[in-house]
C-alpha cells in the first residue's frame, strides 16, 4: 500500500482539483480529505456519508461561578489570556489545564471538548475518508491523523494499493501530520513568484521529514518564464517535474458541475492529468523494486 | 483600525487584496500591513519592502535541573501535551509538542525546571516606501504558527490603519491572526469550492464577533451562488475584481495590482470607504 500526499503551500494552486481527477484515473484506492479546515474534496466526489463520529479532543476550562472567589490568580498565570473577568473565552482557551491545577479554591474544572466530526464515505470512485473541524477549533494536526488513520484501515482490509491523500496549504501542524510517513509528496505549483516562494519552503518540510517529493506546476502557461525558474529549480533540486498542466476555464467549469476534469473532457488538462499519473504510478514503481 | 484579510480557502486573493489596499491608502494615512501568513508569507514579495530589522520568535520550553529533580512525575502529570516525561530516574522533554504553558515549572515541587526559548520563526520589520510592513515566517519543519504570528500582531500600532494578511482555513492561526479586528474582508471566488470555504470563514468570524464584508475575485468564472448566498446572510460584497488573464500575469511577477494597473487605486480607496461606513454602522447600532 502507498500512500501519496498532494500539499502546494500556497493555497489554491489547484491540489483539490488534481486529486478529484487522480480519483477518477487511479484504481484500488481509497482517498483521504486531509485538508479538514476547509474540506473541499466531497464537492467534486459527491459522497454518500456511511458512517459519522464525533472528534474529541483536548480540553476547555471552565469556571464555577458559584465556588470562585475572584482571586485573579488563574487570569495572570494564562499565557493565552484566556481568562477574563473570570470567564473562559473556548476559542483562546488551549486546554493545557494549567489555571485548574493552580486554583486555590478548585473552582475550575477542565471538560473534554468535541473538535469536529470525521466520516467514511462512499463515492463512484471508491472509499473516501474526510473529517469537519469544528469552527474556530483547534487540533486540526490530531484530526488530520484520525483521517489518515481511517483511511489506512479501509486500505488494509481492502487490500487496496493506494491511499490518496488531499492535503491542506501551509506548512504547519496540519501539513506535517499528513506528511508523515507518507510515501510520496506530489507537490502542486503554479508559476507565479508566491507559488515558487511557497513550493521552496513545502519542500523544505518533505526533506525535514524525509518524504520523497515530485512536482506539478499547475496553469503552466499563466508565465513561461516562472515555469521555467520553477524547472531550474527543481533539477537543481533533483526533483522531478512530473506534469505541466496549461491554465483552461474547463477545470472551473466541471467543478461548477461537481465533476473531476477528467471526466468533463478530453482536452489538454486532462490529457495532462493522465500523464502526471503514469509517471507518479511508475516512479512509486520504481521505487517499490529498489 | 484593524483590517483583516481572510478566505477560508487558499489562493482566492488574500495577499492580492492585502498589499494593493495598502499600497492605496498609504500616501493618505499611517498605515501597517502585518503579513500573518506565517507559513507560507508572500506579501514581500509584492511589497518589496526594505527590511530594516528582525527578532528571533521563541517559545517558552522546560529544561529540568536533574541535580534538582526527585523524579516525582509532578510535571508529567500536569501537562496536557505530554511533552515532558518522567521515566524512573529520568526526564524526557518533548520540545516540539510543549505550549508553552508553563505549567510544569511553577507546579514542580523542587523548583527544578526553568524555561529557555526555542526559536521557531523570526519576524522581519521594514519599510516600502512610507508603508510599514512586519511579517513572521515560521521555521521549516515547525508545527505551531500562532506564536508567530502572536509576536507580528504584538507590533500593531494602537493608531492609524493596520491591514492583516490572514492565512488560510478557519483553525488555531486564522483565529489567532483575525481575533482583535475591527473588520474582516473575506477574499473569495465565485466558485463551488470558494463558497463551500466563504461559509466556513462566514461562520468562523461570527463566531469571534467581528464584522465581515466579501470581496469577490475573478467574477466572471464560475457561478452566481456566492453572490445568492451573501444576499441571504446579508454580508456586503464590498469589492468585485473580475477574471482578468492581465491581472493574474501581474500577480505572477509579484506586481502588486494598483501599482501594475494604476486605475484600482480609487477602487480600492472606495474598498475603505466602505469598510469604514460598515464600522460606523455597526457601532450606531450598538449605540440604539
Amino acid at each position: 500500500m502507498e500512500e501519496i500526499v498532494i500539499l502546494s503551500g500556497k493555497g489554491g494552486t489547484g491540489k483539490t482539483s488534481i486529486v478529484g481527477s487522480l480519483a477518477a484515473l487511479a484504481k484500488n484506492k481509497v482517498l483521504a480529505d486531509c485538508d479538514v479546515d476547509a474540506a473541499d474534496l466531497h464537492l467534486l466526489l459527491s459522497p454518500s456519508v456511511k458512517q459519522e463520529t464525533e472528534f474529541w479532543s483536548g480540553q476547555v476550562a471552565r469556571i464555577d461561578e458559584h465556588k470562585c472567589n475572584e482571586c485573579f490568580l488563574c487570569q495572570d498565570m494564562c499565557r493565552f489570556d484566556a481568562i477574563k473577568d473570570f470567564r473562559v473565552d473556548p476559542v483562546s482557551c488551549e486546554g493545557c489545564g494549567f489555571c485548574s491545577h493552580i486554583c486555590p479554591v478548585e473552582a475550575i474544572t477542565m471538560e473534554d471538548n468535541m473538535s469536529g466530526h470525521w466520516f467514511i464515505s462512499d463515492t463512484r470512485y471508491g472509499p473516501l475518508v474526510h473529517a469537519r473541524l469544528g469552527i474556530a477549533q483547534e487540533n486540526s494536526g490530531k484530526l488530520v491523523a484520525q483521517v489518515r488513520q481511517q483511511a489506512k484501515k479501509i486500505a488494509g482490509e481492502q487490500g487496496l494499493d493506494y491511499i490518496i491523500s488531499d492535503g491542506p496549504p501551509g506548512i504547519g501542524c496540519p501539513v506535517i501530520s499528513s506528511l508523515s510517513g507518507a510515501s510520496l509528496a506530489l507537490l502542486v505549483t503554479e508559476p507565479t513568484l508566491s507559488g515558487i516562494h511557497d513550493l521552496e519552503r513545502v519542500l523544505g518540510v518533505c526533506r525535514h521529514f524525509g518524504i520523497p517529493a515530485v512536482v506539478c506546476i499547475n496553469k503552466y502557461d499563466l508565465n513561461e518564464e516562472n515555469t521555467r525558474k520553477i524547472e531550474d529549480y527543481c533539477r537543481s533540486q533533483d526533483i522531478e517535474v512530473a506534469s505541466r498542466i496549461p491554465f483552461d476555464n474547463a477545470v472551473t467549469e466541471a467543478l461548477v458541475r461537481g465533476v473531476p476534469i477528467v471526466e468533463y473532457g478530453d482536452g489538454r488538462v486532462s490529457q495532462e492529468i493522465e500523464k502526471l499519473w503514469q509517471n507518479i504510478s511508475k516512479m512509486l514503481e520504481d521505487a517499490r523494486k529498489k | 483600525m484593524i483590517i483583516s484579510v481572510a478566505s477560508g480557502k487558499g489562493g482566492t486573493g488574500k495577499t492580492l487584496v492585502a498589499t494593493s489596499l495598502a499600497l492605496s491608502l498609504k500616501d493618505t494615512e499611517s498605515v501597517q500591513l502585518l503579513d500573518c501568513d506565517v507559513e507560507e508569507p508572500n506579501d514581500h514579495v509584492f511589497v518589496k519592502p526594505v527590511i530594516t530589522g528582525s527578532e528571533p520568535v521563541h517559545m517558552l520550553v522546560p529544561t529540568v535541573a536533574e541535580d534538582k529533580c526527585t523524579y516525582c512525575g509532578k510535571c508529567a502529570e500536569v501537562c496536557a501535551y505530554k511533552a515532558i516525561a518522567v521515566i524512573t530516574d529520568h526526564v524526557l522533554t518533548f520540545p516540539e509538542l510543549c505550549h508553552s504553558c508553563g505549567a510544569c515549572s511553577y507546579l514542580c515541587p523542587e523548583k527544578a525546571i526553568t524555561e529557555e526559548g526555542r526559536e521557531i520563526g523570526i519576524l522581519e520589520l521594514g519599510q516600502s516606501d512610507g508603508l510599514s510592513f512586519i511579517h513572521g515566517i515560521l521555521n521549516v519543519g515547525e508545527a505551531m504558527a500562532p506564536p508567530v504570528i502572536r509576536k507580528v500582531k504584538e507590533h500593531a500600532r494602537n493608531d492609524g490603519t493596520v491591514i492583516i494578511d490572514v492565512p488560510p482555513g478557519t483553525s488555531c492561526p486564522v483565529v489567532e491572526a483575525i481575533k482583535g479586528s475591527d473588520f474582516c474582508l473575506l477574499v473569495t471566488e465565485p466558485t463551488p469550492f470558494g463558497l463551500n470555504d466563504l461559509v466556513l470563514a462566514v461562520e468562523t468570524v461570527r463566531e469571534l464577533g467581528i464584522p465581515c464584508g466579501v470581496v469577490l475575485n475573478r467574477a466572471g468564472v464560475g457561478d452566481t451562488k456566492t453572490e445568492e448566498y451573501c444576499a441571504k446572510e446579508n454580508i456586503p460584497i464590498l469589492l468585485t475584481i473580475p477574471l482578468d488573464m492581465e491581472i493574474a500575469r501581474l500577480y505572477s511577477r509579484g506586481v502588486p495590482l494598483v501599482k501594475g494597473l494604476p486605475q484600482w487605486k480609487e477602487s480600492f480607496l472606495g474598498l475603505f470607504d466602505r469598510v469604514k461606513e460598515q464600522i460606523n454602522g455597526r457601532n450606531r447600532n450598538t449605540e440604539r
